[in-house]
């Protein structure tokens, strides 16, 4: 409880220095609407015209605030307004890839540990795979499985997953190797096989490793998957109502789908932060 | 060959071991001839790189010579190591801190297959017999490093084999600790009838434990002195300040200073 203090006192100075940039930044059309309507602002007048734009260059936090609430609870989960709806297009395509990702660089990585030829031939690819931009090859992965007739959640997850398997492999990696030399020479001794070796030693050392990299690739899946939609069209998900904003000069509402991802993002990582506790506790590997 | 010796357990012949490293080769082990009997307690002692903890995974199948002849029970290290006629103990515990000590105790019964009331009967028994009769529920990190190191030495004994290979297993703790645990292990080492190979750095640990002592130098590691000790199998710790301890740690330090001769 004692953190709650300092925690409190960064909140409040991002905040203090939101709305600082929120009038500075916005004070200039302020002051072209006064000049051509042929009117003095005073410095009170300007406060309170640049906080209450209808599209602002930087919207005040009181403004994004509503928008996200609104968002959130002021429409039907159903409309096309709400957040709610968008963020459940966006998570159900995230968990998905988000499985997908994960499944696939939990697999690569025994491959990677346990065969040679692996070793040297995947990690090279899933290095360079990391290196082109997503936002480059988003589209093209949309149009082509486009063309094949896969449309919906399975493009988009596909991205997400793109971005998520990378961290999955490189911590599972470590976590399968972390095991030292006297461990393994003891198991030989026992003449362990390979598989009584896998899940007796290697997959229980794993489990730290595995939740950090968890981490890093759900919030890695929420950003591939907010990236896929952006080249659908804008039809649904958060990523389409930044979109839209953005066309629109909508400004409240690109910041209120920011943080309408922002707290899903962070939900996501709280929730595998839980079951990390949960499982290292049950492991006793918990301090 | 005459069977007129009590047949040896373990039995190395112009045992040779070259590692290639980037450096060159480096020979490891040259003409290693050594014959141990059953129930033997064997101590190898030498100052660091003098192969004696390379011979003893030699012996556990770990390491493969390079040259001459090292048979386990009358088989190949390799087959000796199928059969399970070893147990290991390193000379750190390496217990699985996500297993309880009895968890820890069973992991090698389980690789091998034993039923689960065969597995409860040796973990209970194994306890028993390395005094942790009540912490088998505990976790690793709740023992001190001595429980731990004898947490480990049960485990290498709970599938039963009569060959404990130990490689420096007390290095690692403080001196009163050690004397505790070396008591204790000549005492289970009575109990089990087993053959023991122990690595250690130590000449009173060597001189206290066994029943040989085989003195080695390094580069190449080969052996200089094999020392039958004439002390009885019944060993008070204060029979380290009787005449015979003292003669044998003497030969012991002659053997290693004139393994050490012939360079510096």
């Amino acid at each position: 409880m004692r953190s709650i203090l300092p925690i409190l006192t960064v909140l409040l100075a991002i905040v203090g220095i939101w709305y600082l940039a929120a009038i500075w930044m916005n004070a200039t059309w302020v002051r072209d609407q006064a000049a051509r309507d042929g009117r003095e602002v005073a410095f009170s007048e300007l406060v309170v015209e640049t906080l209450g734009q209808e599209r602002p260059v930087l919207p005040a936090p009181h403004q994004v605030a509503k928008g996200l609430y609104d968002g959130l609870f002021g429409q039907k989960v159903t409309s096309k307004r709400s957040l709610v709806y968008h963020a459940w297009v966006t998570l159900s395509a995230t968990l998905l890839g988000f499985a997908f990702g994960s499944a696939a660089g939990i697999l690569l990585a025994v491959g990677i540990v346990y065969n040679r030829a692996m070793d040297l031939s995947v990690m090279p690819w899933a290095i360079a795979s990391q290196t082109i931009p997503i936002l480059a090859i988003a589209p093209m992965i949309i149009v082509v499985l486009n063309s094949l007739g896969v449309t919906g959640i399975v493009p988009k997850a596909i991205i997400s997953a793109y971005l998520s398997f990378f961290p999955v492999v490189v911590g599972m990696v470590k976590g399968l190797r972390s095991p030292d030399a006297m461990q393994l020479d003891l198991l030989r001794t026992w003449n362990a096989s390979d598989v009584q070796s896998f899940a007796k030693l290697r997959l229980p050392a794993s489990m730290p490793y595995l939740f950090a990299s968890l981490k890093v690739g759900v919030a890695a899946s929420l950003v591939g998957t907010i990236v896929g939609e952006l080249p659908t069209g804008a039809v649904a998900g958060l990523g389409s109502r930044l979109l839209s904003g953005s066309y629109y000069g909508q400004t409240v509402q690109i910041w209120a789908a920011l943080f309408a991802a922002a707290i899903l993002a962070a939900s996501l990582v709280a929730l595998i932060g839980w079951a990390e506790r949960l499982t290292l506790k049950r492991m006793g590997l918990a301090r | 060959m005459t069977d007129a010796k009590p047949k040896a357990v373990i039995e190395a012949r112009g045992l040779d071991l070259v590692f290639q490293t980037a450096d060159g080769p480096v020979q490891a082990l040259r003409d290693v001839n050594l014959s141990i009997g059953k129930g033997e307690f064997v101590s190898f002692i030498g100052p660091s790189g003098c192969g004696k903890t390379t011979f003893l995974r030699c012996i556990a199948a770990l390491e493969h010579p390079t040259g001459g002849s090292l048979t386990v029970n009358g088989m190949t290290p390799d087959e000796a190591r199928r059969s399970r006629a070893y147990g290991y103990v390193f000379q750190a515990a390496g217990l699985y801190p996500w297993r309880s000590i009895a968890g820890n105790i069973r992991l090698p019964l389980e690789i091998m297959g034993f039923s689960r009331e065969e597995q409860d009967r040796r973990v209970r028994e194994v306890l028993q017999l390395v005094e942790l009769d009540n912490f088998g529920k505990k976790f690793p990190w709740q023992l001190s490093g001595g429980m731990q190191q004898r947490a480990s030495i049960a485990r290498a004994l709970a599938f039963d084999a009569d060959i404990l290979l130990m490689d420096e297993p007390f290095g690692a703790l403080d001196e009163i600790v050690r004397d505790r645990l070396n008591e204790e292990l000549l005492k289970l080492w009575a109990r089990t009838g087993k053959t023991i190979g122990f690595v250690t750095h130590s000449i009173p640990e060597a001189v206290y434990l066994s029943t040989k002592i085989v003195v080695m130098s390094p580069r190449p590691g080969r052996i200089t002195d094999v020392i039958d000790s004439p002390l009885p199998r019944e060993r008070p710790l204060d029979i380290r300040d009787s005449r015979e301890f003292i003669e044998i740690s003497h030969r012991v330090r002659e053997g290693l200073r004139a393994g050490h001769g012939d360079e510096v």
